[in-house]
């Protein structure tokens, strides 16, 4: 049951983080990324590293979204 | 700006997010996370602040400079704790062998220099977080 789980995420883990390069729309990317680390937080948690999790859904959910959000948006004003 | 049912949902789970991170980088000899993962928590936090109440209304709270001598802080303050070993007579950064009691194992306050430690990690990487942000939005 568990594998199976696993292979479902690790699956759409390979659906999101290669659609993120072929979307268009620099904001939908953006929220494709925050999925892509939200379902690679829940594997490190199956896994067996709590810790990782942690980190992954603080830095990868919160910062590097952010970060990236806040960078295209200065970017497309200066446009 | 953001409307009422932001700013209030906001001000709401704040504090328990922030009281999270806390958590975290104390129980980081224990439990899962760390000094890294809780200050990531905590810069969060501090993010989230900022997206909804502006970034002026964090500023007046946090000055710039105060975050970046925050970030000098955490990393002279490890290195400071690594030269308690030194004095005592042992290694760098030597925690037991240089006679520092380490308390009972399971406890909150144990593990010797490993909790004065995290604790200096967490105040690092939270501030480098918000340091991060302030340099990136005040850029243009």
């Amino acid at each position: 049951m568990e594998d199976l789980l696993l292979f479902i995420f690790l699956t759409f883990l390979l659906a999101a983080s290669l659609s993120v390069c072929f979307i268009k729309k620099l904001i939908h990317a953006v929220i494709v990324f925050g999925v892509y680390s939200l379902v690679m937080s829940v594997i490190w948690q199956m896994l067996g590293s709590p810790d990782l999790a942690i980190t992954e859904a603080a830095a990868g959910i919160g910062v590097s979204v952010i970060m990236i959000a806040v960078v295209t948006r200065l970017g497309r004003e200066d446009q | 700006m953001p409307d009422k049912i932001l700013r209030e949902i906001t001000s709401l789970l704040l504090p328990f997010i922030q009281m999270y991170g806390i958590y975290v980088v104390f129980h980081g000899h224990l439990s899962p996370g760390g000094g890294f993962a809780g200050g990531m928590v905590l810069g969060v936090s501090l993010v989230l602040y900022i997206l909804v109440f502006g970034l002026d209304s964090c500023l007046r709270k946090i000055p710039h400079h105060l975050s970046s001598a925050l970030e000098s802080f955490g990393t002279l303050w490890y290195a400071a704790v690594g030269f308690v070993g030194l004095l005592r007579g042992a290694s760098f950064l030597m925690n037991k062998g240089a006679g520092i009691d380490v308390g009972t194992p399971g406890e909150l306050f144990s593990g010797g220099l490993i909790f004065i430690i995290t604790i200096g990690v967490g105040v690092k990487v939270a501030s480098t977080m918000l340091s991060l942000f302030y340099t990136l939005v005040e850029e243009d």
